[in-house]
């Protein structure tokens, strides 16, 4: 356990040095910063409202662009290694694969959640202050629920980078099938989904499966019913799932579901580090 | 017995990598191991580091298998790879990393490099990968001697030295514990014959010649 959090602290300090940190936490950590800043203060000035058009848009730019990041960033963490020979020197010393794998996840867990927690932090610091000047409640629970479904989200597909990274032996081929997941899930958001379903091809149930299982709509319907409870703005699938499901059950499935997933990904790719040939 | 290599072979996409090799190494033992690019060689000493699973056969380190009881097999070998890796950690990093995770104390490190006129003190703040490729590999030789070890393995050790940086180092080896044992991987037996007691040949994935000298 010891070489464990050595290895993340290994791993996080590397990742602070890298240019992509940077690029990432500029991007990504501007945007959330933004967005609860503006969000905040427009809600404290304008009511529920003002957040709301805001997470509409951000929700938008994260499905895009949280995903890619991670995957970018993280795919390339053991396989990468693995193509330089730093796998194999790094590995030449007693640390048990467990640690050594564990580590790396947790290492990579911190450097994508920092960027992207920090700003709420702050933002949330803001609004208590706006709040104390201006009066008006701040939105406890959607900031809270948010954050977990940002979590989530990240989370999954930290899980699938590290899949990737270890079951692909090169970063190229590695890097290509992350693209192509991404492309994939991307592709079957509510808009395809809406298309084929106009079709009338595939029954509504396959439909609504296909939805459920896409982490990246998960986490869009979790988002958008948030603050717009009726679902008016992603239509049908949408609708469909939060009439029967309900609302709570539905923001508790987008928080547990990617987890789960993620878990799930990060653990098969822990089998194949132990079971294949680690170079 | 330090290492019982059994029978072992290893294919890699169809093509047998190592074809049925089998190798003990005791204490004591100072191996020169030769043989043209491809024979095997690297891939022997993965197999022995536990970084393969071996198709057929069995290894054993100080009795334990290197794949399953990895940590047990590693605390005693020092590794010094074909080519300096391009270690993205500082210096402090690196070191950090060799001492909790091995035991081996900073102070050693120092100790042994500036035997080798590697100043780390005044680099300690650089990533390893930004070192000149002499310094990348006096510092993996610091490392690897400062590792209390009863096997050193070193894959070409000297290929990215200076004339005098490979003096250095094999006036460094005399100084190795005669208790521990050592196999260099080189093309230069010339250069090492008066370290080494033993001679192995190694080419397409057999032992041709294993000889005491
Ligand atoms: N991980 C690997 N995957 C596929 N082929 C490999 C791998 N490692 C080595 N080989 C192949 O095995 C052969 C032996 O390689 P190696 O053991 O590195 O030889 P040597 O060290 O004696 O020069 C080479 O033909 C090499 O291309
Ligand atoms: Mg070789």
């Amino acid at each position: 356990m010891k070489n464990l959090f050595l290895i993340a602290y290994l791993d996080v300090k590397e990742s602070l040095r890298s240019k992509w940190f940077y690029v990432y936490s500029v991007v990504f950590g501007g945007l959330m910063a933004l967005f609860f800043i503006a969000g905040v203060s427009d809600s404290v000035v304008m009511g529920f409202t003002g957040l709301s058009r805001m997470l509409l848009i951000f929700i938008q730019v994260t499905i895009i662009i949280l995903p890619i990041f991670i995957l970018i960033t993280t795919v390339k963490s053991i396989s990468g290694d693995r193509e330089s020979n730093v796998l194999e020197y790094m590995l030449s010393f007693p640390v048990s694969l467990k640690d050594y794998y564990w580590g790396k996840m947790l290492g990579r867990f911190l450097t994508v959640f920092l960027p992207v927690f920090l700003p709420v932090f702050l933002a949330l610091l803001l609004g208590v202050v706006f709040g104390l000047f201006k009066g008006g409640d701040l939105p406890w629970r959607m900031v809270f629920l948010y954050s977990s479904f940002l979590f989530s989200l990240s989370f999954v597909f930290l899980g699938l980078a590290f899949f990737l990274s270890t079951i692909v032996k090169s970063t190229d081929v590695a890097l290509g099938s992350s693209f192509v997941v991404w492309i994939i899930m991307l592709a079957f958001i509510d808009i395809a989904l809406m298309g084929l379903m106009l079709q009338n091809r595939i029954s509504d149930e396959v439909i609504i499966t296909i939805a459920m299982l896409n982490p990246i709509e998960v986490f869009r319907i979790g988002a958008i019913s948030l603050f717009d409870p009726e679902l008016t703005v992603i239509g049908p699938v949408a609708y469909y799932l939060l009439d029967t499901l309900g609302s709570n059950l539905l923001i508790i499935y987008a928080i547990v579901y990617p987890i789960v997933i993620g878990l799930i990904l990060a653990y098969f790719g822990y089998i194949a580090f132990r079971k294949k040939d680690l170079l | 017995m330090l290492v019982v290599a059994k029978n072992i072979s290893k294919k890699f996409m169809g093509t047998k990598v190592l074809d049925n090799v089998s190798l003990t190494i005791n204490g004591g033992d100072r191996i020169a191991m030769m043989g043209p690019n491809g024979a095997g060689k690297t891939t022997l000493v993965r197999a022995i580091l536990g970084f393969y699973h071996i198709d057929s056969g069995e290894i054993s380190v100080n009795g334990f298998d290197p794949v399953k009881k990895r940590v047990d097999v590693l605390k005693n070998i020092s590794f010094i790879p074909q080519l300096p890796p391009p270690v993205k950690l500082s210096i402090e990093e690196l070191l950090m990393y060799v001492e909790r995770s091995s035991g081996v104390s900073k102070e050693k490190i120092f100790e042994e490099s500036s035997k080798m006129d590697l100043d780390l003190k005044s680099h300690i703040k650089k990533p390893f990968f930004k070192l000149s490729g002499g310094m990348k590999q006096k510092l993996l030789i610091a490392i690897a001697l400062s590792k209390k070890s009863s096997l050193l393995i070193f894959d070409e050790p000297t290929a990215n030295l200076d004339p005098k940086g490979r003096e250095k180092f094999y006036e460094l080896l005399t100084e190795i514990d005669t208790e521990c044992s050592t196999l260099f991987i080189t093309h230069r037996l010339d250069e090492i014959e008066g370290l080494v007691n033993r001679k192995i040949y190694m080419d397409l994935g057999k032992v041709t010649e294993d000889e005491k000298i």
